[in-house]
């Protein structure tokens, strides 16, 4: 009985989140390299914001957001029962013990997991929030070991464009700005494709699609 | 007020009829398309149209629900409105407090005075107050870095967005005699000879535009579609006199001065587009663009259409 209304509470509180992500940013989709489409995918996306992965579950049809979890990290969304609420009930998300040095599952393994059990992954493959000036941190290596247990599932650039000046850093009432969500075309790992290599093409593929584009 | 209803309702069939010609229109060129094949323009025009049709419903919704329902619809326009120009802003980190206090107190506070009628506090609270007290809140934070930029598009954005829109409910505070309860009527007016100027210019100028008047502004805009669309909007807005409390020779003068106004606001928000090297303002209103690209020429003409009525038929 319990379960049922707490899934009932998580359910509401989506809408709601998604509403007010709507009514604060009015935040756009732009579907330029791929569409959404039923098949399971890995979305990872530029991270400077505890909101980017509410803005990126808002734009994806109803209909996909229910098979997408964000992958975050523990130390934050254990904080509080308020937090781990939004965190494990609402947005379902897999949670990484990123202070652990030997975590008691891997990470890789975590999502991998969560992979075959046929949901999508949002990943922020920078592992912490950006507060430079540079439009992205050099990727962690889990991106690349995902791609390399999972070679077969789309990974797919998302660029999360103004939603740092929304709320900056040490700022709690949002600051309504129009922001985009842009998505890019597939890339998966090529055969002998070297660790490096990868990350940087997947950088690159992320950055073209900031407004600056590549160049910048 | 019911005699302010009927000829609302007459006014919103003559709309009606309007839009459905032009869907109709609009059909009519989607389905002469070679098979397969689609224009852009045509489409724009068929997405424009079924915007309107959105429009026109939200605009006779808020008129039944009355000054409430007025003073709600205008306000998320300006809402709406706030939140694309200041998208476009080279504000910083610096400036949060500053937004936020635009965003969640100026803008209600305007609407609120409105709705109280406290006709000497809203006609100067943002060209005085809002302008003295946002400064100094940037200030606060200790950046310098573009500090007159920053202060002065915060200003622009709130006279725009919020000041120049408020002016459109604020129609319903006027005292006018042998006019009481029918003040809605004069939104519907400003609002229906504006918007008609801008959809005339843009008929007039797909028909015979040849000469542009501002290139570097905005390369649509031509003479012929200017002069045309005007003048037809006039013309328009002298035969509405009928739910004014001015004679046709009045409405004629009137029609004029908010067409004209309208016209140049469109070019002054163009003005600001490129500079900021964009298309539209936003992307909420389909075939449109933003609410400022759909709002521009209302929001130039709303503050002097107010202040002329006011000062010409105005009693309090």
């Amino acid at each position: 009985m319990i379960r049922i209304l707490k899934s009932i509470l998580a359910e509401l509180t989506a809408s709601a989140i998604v509403l007010f992500a709507r009514f604060i940013t009015a935040v756009r989709g732009l579907w330029l390299g791929t569409e959404p489409r039923d098949q399971q995918r890995i979305y990872y996306a530029n991270h400077s914001s505890h909101g980017d992965f509410v803005l990126l579950w808002t734009v994806l049809p109803p209909r996909l957001r229910k098979q997408t979890r964000p992958v975050a990290g523990a130390d934050y969304w254990l904080q509080s029962s308020f937090k781990k609420f939004i965190g494990c009930d609402v947005f379902r998300s897999v949670l990484i013990d990123r202070k652990v040095q030997h975590a008691r599952e891997a990470p890789v393994e975590q999502m991998s997991s969560a992979l075959d059990s046929g949901d999508s992954l949002i990943l922020f493959p920078e592992g912490t929030r950006n507060m430079t000036d540079q439009r992205l941190l050099p990727f962690k290596s889990g991106l690349f070991h995902l791609a390399t247990a999972r070679p077969a599932i789309d990974l797919v650039p998302v660029w999360i464009d103004n939603l740092n000046r929304v709320l900056p850093k040490g700022e709690v009432i949002p600051l309504p700005l129009i922001c985009t969500v842009t998505f890019g075309g597939e890339l998966h790992l090529q055969a002998d494709e070297s660790k490096s290599e990868f990350l940087a093409r997947a950088e690159a593929a992320l950055l073209a699609l900031s407004p600056e584009g590549v160049s910048a | 007020m019911n005699e302010s209803r009927a000829d609302l309702l007459t006014l919103l069939a003559g709309v009606g009829v309007v839009l459905i010609v032009a869907t109709l229109i609009g059909q009519i060129l989607a389905r002469r398309q070679p098979a397969g094949s689609s224009s852009a323009v045509i489409d724009n025009l068929n997405a424009r149209i079924n915007a309107w049709w959105a429009m026109v419903i939200l605009l006779g919704l808020a008129f039944l629900g009355g000054k409430a329902g007025v003073i709600i619809l205008f306000g998320f326009c300006s809402f709406a409105a706030l939140r694309e120009f200041v998208t476009l802003t080279s504000t910083q980190r610096a400036d949060h407090w500053a937004l936020v206090a635009a965003f969640f107190m100026v803008l209600p506070l305007q609407y609120v005075l409105i709705w109280f009628d406290w006709y000497g506090m809203y006609s100067i609270f943002i060209p005085v107050y809002a302008f003295l007290l946002m400064p100094i809140l940037a200030a606060f934070k200790g950046s310098t870095e573009q500090y007159l930029i920053r202060v002065a598009e915060t200003q622009w954005a709130l006279m725009i967005s919020v000041f120049c829109i408020s002016h459109v409910p604020a129609l319903l505070t006027l005292n006018i005699p042998a006019y009481e309860g029918r003040q809605v009527l004069l939104i519907a007016y400003l609002v229906v000879v504006v918007q008609i100027s801008d959809v005339l210019q843009y008929v007039w100028g797909k028909l015979i535009g040849k000469t542009k008047i501002a290139p570097s502004l905005s390369p649509s805009k031509t003479l012929e579609g200017a002069v045309g669309g005007i003048l037809s909007a006039t013309a328009i807005g002298t035969l509405l006199w009928w739910i004014t409390p001015f004679t046709p020779l009045q409405s004629a003068g009137l029609s004029l001065v908010v067409t004209s106004m309208g016209f140049l606001g469109g070019l002054v928000m163009s003005a600001i587009k490129r500079d900021r090297g964009v298309k539209d303002w936003g992307h909420m209103i389909e075939g449109h663009g933003g609410f400022i690209d759909r709002l521009d020429s209302v929001l130039f003409s709303a503050p002097i259409f107010f202040h002329l009525v006011r000062y010409g038929w105005d009693v309090s």
